[in-house]
This record gives structure tokens, sequence and C-alpha cells, in this order.
């Protein structure tokens, strides 16, 4: 068990390590990327161009620049923005994480408690009109980009249904913090919460059906039927059981992913500055301090979230335990 | 009587029109009794037996006929009745042990699933019971095994557990599914003489499907040989093998290679194969296969007849 942690740790480090390489290098290394030509801005003079080089270090050799961002970031924590000089990059980060974490993590619980419970119905009514009225709203929801989903809940919510009974409820955009305020964190969040994970929910629904009805055609359902056991319980106990590991398998990948930034443009929608905004604000600038932390962080949530998705898995199925 | 089957069709609607996967079957199974049902893939054995069990769940089968378990019907019995007979008083054995355990629960929790779905008993007290009828089919340490999970068991094994299961509930009718067939021979054997020693001690009558002679002749008692979905020849063990009437039958007992006498240079196999049930020759379904087949065989389907030692062949209702 300490084995297996101290591993992933390890792999963590490794992966870390290679995407801060890979990041660095196209910011610096790749033919036009010149760094200082961008924050200089256009039209500056070679002067001005020299200038900015020496003073942000763009003249030392590629690795000492490395080594020194790195050192920065996770030693002294003191690395500043190329773009706001004096903008400290990892509290910033730090300041975004826990605005990403609440969008998502409320989106996540949200999408599987409701695409099981999808699922599960579609599956036991498979060929009904539930199930195919069903299947139709997912696809619906699979379609249906956030961005514009998010644009029309806030015209719906923020203003033209803002003062009936409905919505009135509904906070203005930005995020609250829980620590300060628990409720107006939770009602800033909700309607963001249902944008995020309406995609998801129509994606994991109709996995989860295909699952279900593919094991309830196995021979260890025959086996429950002959048991005598009850149609609900074959469903819940050995259908859906054995069905859950192709649901976590993509829970693990999407999970990972949008927390580590590709909640962007719900982020954006909804005036949440959360580490996708950070990075895409980041890019815009070329502010490759800022890209480099971000992006740190955000492989580091990756492999976190595999690393879980793994235990998971263990948990779930007994035939990965003993190897 | 245990178990008296009378005219049983099961049907399935299909892009090419109706099959008829069973066509008139009868049996009768006394109490303790082992049936042995022979016949190729494709001949309806399993069919028939699911449609007892009431484990056909294809929305486009249709089955007539009567089944009568103790004297109940059982044919259009809602769903919940049959459930409380299934597992409980008539169980079944599977054909592949492999497959046939959930790969997520361990073998004790998946035993005590089903005596706790009949039986309002606590949990530890299932767990108990677990253990005493592991080791009743010969698990070497019943205790250690209830906590393990399908994949760390051999077949044998696997399908020791699953028979184990069958039992949990004392079942009057124990219902067989080629459970030999995916397993070695010497584990078959060991698998053959559990059978035997549970009918001794659960008094249970035992329908043992097969396409193995070699089993048949070493388990049952009365044998049925079913050919496309029909009975073609029944009787006691003996008569069946010391005087076979159905040439399928004698066919069956052919291509077993005999232990005495002259070794054959080739073992006879039966020519051509087992008819589709969409397109059943006329008149006598093995006619086409068969080395004695004459004109009567295609005007129409010969019919079994009611004796204890019965064939559906004309040549035989002739002699």
């Amino acid at each position: 068990m300490i084995y297996a942690i101290l591993r992933r740790f390890g792999q963590m480090l490794f992966v870390m390590f290679g995407i801060s390489v890979i990041v660095f290098l196209i910011f610096f290394a790749t033919p036009g990327a010149d760094p200082a030509a961008r924050i200089a801005g256009r039209n500056a003079s070679p002067e001005v161009l020299e200038a900015v080089r020496h003073s942000f270090g763009f003249d030392r050799p590629l690795y000492v620049q490395y080594v020194k961002m790195m050192e920065k970031i996770f030693v002294t924590g003191d690395l500043t923005s190329f773009v706001n000089r004096g903008w400290k990059v990892v509290p910033a980060v730090m300041d975004s994480i826990p605005v990403t974490l609440s969008l998502v993590f409320g989106a996540a619980i949200l999408w599987v408690v409701v695409s099981i419970i999808i699922g599960i119905v579609a599956a036991a009514t498979r060929g009904s009109w539930l199930d195919k009225l069903l299947m139709a709203l997912g696809l619906l929801g699979i379609s249906m980009p956030v961005y514009w989903l998010g644009e029309v809940m806030n015209l719906i919510t923020q203003s033209r249904y803002h003062d009936s009974w409905a919505f009135s409820w509904v906070p203005p955009l930005g995020y609250k913090n829980f620590s300060d305020d628990p409720r107006g964190w939770l009602l800033t969040l909700v309607i963001p919460w249902i944008t995020l994970s309406i995609l998801y929910i129509g994606i994991y629904g109709r996995v989860l059906r295909a699952a279900i009805i593919e094991s309830l055609q196995e021979d260890y359902i025959r086996t429950a039927r002959a048991k005598g056991l009850s149609e609900t319980r074959i469903l819940l106990r050995h259908a859906l059981r054995t069905s859950l590991i192709a649901f976590v398998t993509l829970f693990g990948l999407d999970f990972g992913a949008l927390v580590g930034g590709s909640a962007l443009l719900t982020e954006v929608v909804f005036g949440l500055h959360g580490i996708g905004k950070l990075t895409y604000d980041a890019l815009q600038n070329l502010d490759l301090p800022m890209i480099m932390a971000t992006v740190m962080y955000a492989s580091m949530f990756v492999v976190i979230a595999n690393a879980v998705v793994d235990f998971v898995y263990i948990l779930l199925d007994p035939r990965l335990r003993t190897s | 009587m245990i178990l008296s089957v009378r005219d049983l069709r099961v049907s399935f609607r299909t892009n090419d029109g109706m099959v008829r996967a069973i066509d008139g079957v009868s049996f009768d199974l006394e109490e303790s009794e082992i049936l042995g049902v022979v016949g190729e893939s494709g001949s309806g054995k399993t069919v028939s037996l699911l449609a007892v069990m009431g484990l056909i769940t294809d929305p486009n089968a249709t089955i007539e006929g009567s089944i009568r378990y103790k004297g109940r019907e059982l044919v259009g019995l809602p769903a919940r009745e049959l459930r409380r007979l299934r597992g409980n008083e008539i169980a079944m054995i599977f054909q592949d042990p492999m497959t046939a355990l959930t790969p997520v629960y361990t073998i004790g929790w998946q035993i005590a699933e089903q005596i706790r779905a009949h039986r309002k008993i606590s949990k530890s007290k299932a767990m108990d019971r677990v253990e005493e009828l592991l080791a009743e089919v010969n698990f070497p340490n019943p205790h250690e095994a209830m906590s393990r999970y399908p994949h760390q068991l051999s077949g044998g094994m696997r399908q020791r557990a699953v028979i184990a299961m069958a039992l949990s509930c004392n079942p009057a009718l124990l219902v067989a599914d080629e459970p030999t067939t995916a397993l070695d021979v010497t584990v078959q054997a060991g698998i053959l003489d559990l059978v035997r020693k549970l009918r001794a001690t659960h008094k249970s009558a035992v329908v043992f499907i097969t396409h193995d002679m070699g089993v048949v002749s070493e388990l049952a008692d009365r044998v049925m040989v079913m050919y496309a979905g029909r009975v073609v020849e029944r009787g006691s063990r003996t008569e069946l093998f010391s005087d076979p009437r159905h040439p399928y039958t004698r066919a069956l007992l052919g291509s077993i290679p005999p232990l005495t006498g002259e070794k054959p240079r080739r073992l006879p196999a039966i020519p051509g194969s087992p008819p589709s049930l969409l397109r059943l020759p006329p008149g006598c379904a093995f006619g086409p296969r068969c080395p004695v087949h004459y004109e009567p065989c295609k005007a129409g389907k010969p019919d079994l007849g009611s004796g204890a030692h019965a064939a559906a062949c004309f040549r035989v209702a002739q002699a």
C-alpha cells in the first residue's frame, strides 16, 4: 500500500517534470518564440528589446532559465509575472484553485448522481418510451456547447426572468469564498454546476446504460436469476456493480482534465476566476511564469485524479487486487 | 412425481420467421431420479430446461404446453411466484463455471445471497451454512474459500462453488446444464461423484444435460435423446445402451470408441450436420442424415409413442 502510494508520487513527479520541460521548450526554444519581443510589445526598438531580454534573464542559457524558474515556483515561491511585474504567480494560482475545485467537484457530484440514476432507469426500461426519452435528452445535453448553454442560463436567470419567483435567488455572477459566505458560495455556484454537468450527464448516462445492458447479457446474470433474486437486486447488485468500471475510467479522465483547467468556458461565462481563466489570460499575454505554474498544477491534478481512479478500481474489481 | 412436462413447445420470433426450438417435448421425473438429456448443440436440450426454470427472458419467445412441478403449473405463473421456486426448490448448475459467478463478490457472499433470498436468517447464520455447504462439496478449506473471489479459484473449484450454491436451499429438483463440459476429465469425474453423492444425501431429482454419452452411462437412471427440438428416444439407461432403437441414438453410441474387441480403423461419424431450425426437412428431421430412411420418413413426423422405452421412428414402429 505504502509502496503503491510512493510509486504514484514518483510517477507524479516524473509527469510534472516532463510537462514542465516540454512547456518551457515550446515557449523558449521553438523558432519565432521570443518572449522578449512579446513582452516589449510591437515596434519596440532593439535597445528596449535588449533591455527586456536582460532584465528577464532571457540572455542566459536555456537550462539556467529553466532551473531558475523551477526554483522560483517550488522553492522560494516568489516567481513574478512577466507581464504585470511584481504580480506573484504562485499566490495567484493558489487563489484560483478553490474556485475551480468548487466548480468541478460540485458539478461532478451532480453529474455522477444524475447520470447513474438515468443509466439505471434507462437500462431497466430499455426499449420503452422512457428509455428513448432519456437517451434523446442525453443526446441533447451532449450537443449543447457549454458556452452557449451558459449564456442562455445567464440570460434567463440574470436578466429576462431574474425578477420572477423562480430565479430571484440567483446572485450576480462571480465567486464567493466558502469561508466568508457559505450561502453565497452555494447560490452563485448552482447555475454553473448545472451548466457544466449537463454535457457529462448526457455522456455518462448513455455510457452507463450501454454498459448495464451489456452486462445483463452475461452468464452470471442468468445465475443470479436462477438463484431467485428480484430483478431490482439483479440490476443493482450484479449488473450495475460490474458496469461501474467503465464509468469510473471515463470519470477519472474527465475529472482530471476539468480540474486542470478544461472548465475554462464555464469559468469565463460565469465570471469565475479559476485555473482555466488564469491559464487562458496568461496564454493571451504569453505570461510564461503563469503558464508554467498553471500547467504544473494541472499536471499534478491529472496524475492525482488517475491515482484516485486506480484506487477506486481496486475497490470495485477484486481481480485487480492480487497483482 | 416431481416434474411432469407435457407437450412443451418453445418458439422464437426472428427476422426470418418463427423458429420452433422445442416441438412437443414431454417427460416425467420421479423423486431423486437422475434423467440424462442427450443431444447435439442446438437440439433444444438447454432451451427446454431453461423453460422449466422460467429463465427464458427473451420477449420474442412464446412457451406453450404444460410444466407441472409437484402438481403446480409453472407455465404462465407470475414472475414473483416463479422466483420463489427458483433457487429454492428448483436450482440450476450452468455449463461454464468461469463466467457463471459474478466476478466482484466473494463465493461466500454469493451463496449467502441466495440463502437469504429464500430464508429469513441472519447474515452470520447464512455464512455458517455456506461453510457447511462448501465442506459438503469437498472444499479442502471451506472457511478460507468463503472469502475467495471467483477468479482466485480453479474451474473445478468454481463449479463446486456453483453446486454448493445450487444446493444451498435443499432443492427438490436440480437442473445441471453440461456442468462438466468445460472441465478437464479428472475434475469431471470428481463432479460426477459429487452429483451422485448429493442425490443420495439431499434426495434431489436431477436433470443432467450433456452431449457426452459416457457421462450418461455413468450417472443417469433414465435417458432422453433429443434431436432438432424433439425427443427421439427415451428409456432406462440399460434399455437405451443395450437396445438403442432410434438410428440417431445408435449413431451416437457408435461414435464412442469401443474398449474391448477389434479397434475400428476410423470412428464412424454421423454424416451431415444438424438441420437449421428455420429450414427443417419435411417429415422426420433426422431423415437426411439417417442410414435407414425410406419413403414414409418424408411424409410425416414419427411419434414417440407412449412406452417406457420408445423411439420416434417409422422403422421401429414397423418392426
